[in-house]
């Protein structure tokens, strides 16, 4: 590790590093039964109602980017982890690090739309904070947003509840989200319309629970698809058999990836899931997702499978196979 | 930057179709059988650009291969190449009091000898700025008109042109507070010293598009007329390394080597005459030094005459000096085709992308870090 004893950026990647991080520094600090499974969000049992919470800190730059800012991803993503735990979100908490001279009429334009993305979640902003720091202590605005929500009774979803054989599905074309903010932080000018796809996924989650047979969902943010897998095959034991031309990718934003040296299955999104389902009910929930707007190109993308050494495996377009681990520290674009 | 319309052309669902890779592998047992007894023994064929190695083991095709093929990695990742006293001279630079250092983001994580890298750096409180082009650090420059601005150049013939086109910018625009390093390599000559190796073991040289676009076909004609290799100019999806691989087997089966161009649509048997003409206005050709290979004549580009006021390393007097390799690492032999990953003792274990030893497990292009997360 670069220079031991100091953060790095790589530590909040979201990758193997940032696991790294939780658990040598959080884990052993906070270590408790509801946060041990390091899951998107934690249960909690409050006068005998089983409730999620869950807390994120947004920082991206640019602050305004195609199809987001900074305020619909900070609602969108407590939604989504309250969500994918099967939690119907209850209420949010937003507290805002403002940089002094922050132009206000930005700061309203975030606040707009983080309340559209809240009415559009069926939630509200119940309770928030300000602190503003010098000129040059901050990057313009950070915020930190948390929700609970209600978990319905009998509901059970874990990562360790996966099985052998089960399926794995994605709710949308990946890598979108990353892409458009690289693209705007370093004006590209890469083509292609590509837009983030920052979205409260509550309403389509809910109705893919409809279906019985879903046993875990995750919230597919930093670190991708790749990073995901391989913590859900962790926790269950499982390998995970991955049909790579299954996965949906919209055609501009692999180009863009393969232009950049980046690897869509490693790029951030902000308004999909991965999905781990029995195998008969995977026709179902397909159907469920895909009647929802934010559902429409839901996929079935592999299967779980039981293996002496559980791994991620790729099937390539090409009819090969590979391996698939977390990622590591940052993406960096390459040189040529 | 090129933009996602020229991109259309080069990369559409077609080469990847499965179909058609199926055909490809079944020519490629029949081929590869033919080219073993012809030979005499094993084909080891040489992919010299890092994103070939990258493309082959992404598509996880390396073992799809029929028995009696072997692709090596060659000296085309443009980190890996870079001599550990360059990359001393990057560290020495982002030390320089007031500079702001703008760089590939490849650069950031390749370790100096004293086990330091611009991140580190960065930590420490230098200036270290990821940038996509060059033309992104003379506005830096524009813009930061009290400091000095040093982009950290390094690559092949693909990146030259670019660099070239910036400091060409810079001077037209009067920006005298920005400056680069000239830490160029030409693919041809180091393929020459490959070869020169009595003891190699290359049957043929999957030669690099994006170079290749640049530079054309020409340089590449003494592998096949004095050393009688088998090159093929080859493109980077999946179906265009097969097609590669199967030109190359097939010059083997005919006893008749050549250069030829899989890669057609995008590289022109003369190359770019505009980007080689920005080449020759900002460099000259100079010696240069390689990891692991040592110091190669005309392997290189300097600033010339006109353009040295833009010579960083002339600028901040930096000097050069040799510094060994991190010790029981095999990047050399790995650039050299001698060695592959798994064969480094440091490989996976001591040497990983997140606590890398050798550059070819920092770069993303590398031979090293390509096994590790593909798996081979």
């Amino acid at each position: 590790m670069t220079g031991p004893g100091k953060v790095l950026l790589g530590h909040g990647s979201g990758g193997r590093l940032s696991r790294e991080l939780v658990e040598k520094v959080f884990l052993r600090s906070f270590s408790n039964p509801a946060l041990r499974p390091l899951e998107d969000a934690a249960e909690i049992t409050v006068g005998g109602a089983s409730l999620a919470f869950t807390t994120d800190s947004y920082v991206v730059t640019p602050v305004e980017f195609p199809g987001a800012d900074i305020g619909r991803v900070a609602v969108c993503g407590t939604v989504n982890d309250l969500a994918v735990k099967g939690a119907r979100p209850a209420a949010l908490s937003a507290g805002f690090i403002l940089e002094e001279g922050f132009p206000m009429e930005l700061l309203l334009r975030i606040t707009s739309s983080m309340r559209r993305a809240a009415a559009e979640a069926g939630v509200s902003i119940v309770t928030g904070d300000t602190k503003v720091v010098e000129k040059g202590k901050a990057d313009g605005i950070f915020i930190n947003t948390a929700g609970v929500g209600l978990i319905p009774p009998g509901r059970r979803l874990a990562s360790a509840a996966v099985k052998a054989g089960d399926v794995v599905i994605v709710s949308g074309r990946l890598a979108d989200h990353g892409v458009a903010v690289m693209n705007a932080r370093n004006r590209l000018g890469l083509e292609g319309g590509i837009r983030s796809d920052a979205a409260p996924l509550n309403a389509m989650i809910e109705a893919a629970l409809r279906v019985p047979g879903v046993r875990c969902m995750r919230d597919i943010t930093r670190g991708g698809l790749a990073t995901v897998l391989n913590e859900v095959s962790g926790a269950c034991g499982l390998g995970a058999e991955i049909d790579e031309d299954s996965v949906p990718v919209a055609p501009a934003t692999r180009k863009a990836c393969a232009l950049l040296g980046l690897d869509p299955f490693y790029v951030a999104n902000e308004g999909k899931i991965a999905l781990f389902a029995a195998p008969g009910s995977a026709e179902k929930i397909l159907k469920a997702l895909r009647s929802n707007r934010y559902g429409r190109r839901a996929a079935l993308v592999g299967r779980m499978v039981k293996e002496a050494r559980p791994r991620v495996r790729l099937q390539t377009s090409i009819g090969g196979a590979r391996i698939m681990l977390s990622l590591e520290g940052e993406q960096l674009p390459r040189i040529c | 930057m090129k933009k996602n319309s020229d991109a259309a052309r080069f990369s559409s669902p077609l080469w990847r179709d499965r179909a058609l890779a199926s055909s490809a592998f079944s020519e490629m047992q029949k081929l590869c059988a033919a080219a073993v007894s012809k030979a005499g023994g094993e084909i080891a064929f040489m992919e010299v650009c890092g994103t070939h190695t990258m493309a082959i083991a992404a598509s996880g095709m390396r073992r799809l291969f029929p028995k009696g093929l072997r692709m090596l990695s060659g000296p085309g990742c443009p980190v890996c190449v870079t001599s550990q006293g360059d990359i001393d001279r990057v560290l020495a630079l982002a030390r320089v009091p007031g500079v702001i250092i703008a760089t590939f983001g490849d650069m950031m994580k390749v370790k100096g000898s004293k086990g330091l890298d611009l991140n580190s750096m960065r930590e420490r409180g230098a200036d270290v700025r990821v940038v996509y082009s060059p033309l992104d650090a003379v506005a830096l420059a524009q813009a930061n008109t009290g400091r000095e601005v040093v982009f950290i150049g390094v690559g092949f013939e693909t990146t030259a042109p670019v660099i070239a086109g910036s400091v060409i910018r810079a001077k037209k625009a009067g920006v005298r507070n920005f400056s680069s390093t000239s830490f160029f390599k030409l693919v041809p000559p180091a393929l020459e010293v490959l070869l020169s190796d009595p003891g190699n073991k290359i049957s043929g040289f999957m030669l690099p598009g994006h170079v290749s676009a640049i530079i054309g076909l020409g340089p590449y004609r003494f592998a096949a007329e004095k050393y009688r290799v088998p090159c093929v100019v080859t493109g980077f999806e999946p179906l265009d390394i097969l097609a590669g691989i199967n030109m190359l087997l097939k010059q083997v089966v005919s006893g008749r080597p050549a250069v030829e161009d899989e890669y057609f649509r995008a590289v022109p048997s003369g190359g770019n005459p505009a980007a080689l003409k920005l080449i020759k206005e900002v460099f000259t050709v100079s010696d240069a030094s390689w990891r692991a290979i040592g110091v190669l004549k005309g392997s290189g580009l300097a600033f010339s005459k006109a353009y040295a006021a833009f010579d960083a390393v002339k600028r901040f007097n930096i000097p050069y000096s040799d510094a060994p390799e991190p010790a029981g690492c095999l990047c050399g032999k790995i650039l050299m085709g001698k060695s592959l990953p798994p064969e480094c003792r440091l490989f996976g274990k001591a040497c990983t992308p997140s606590s890398a030893v050798g550059p070819c497990m920092v770069s993303s292009e590398g031979a090293c870090a390509a096994w590790f997360k593909y798996g081979g």
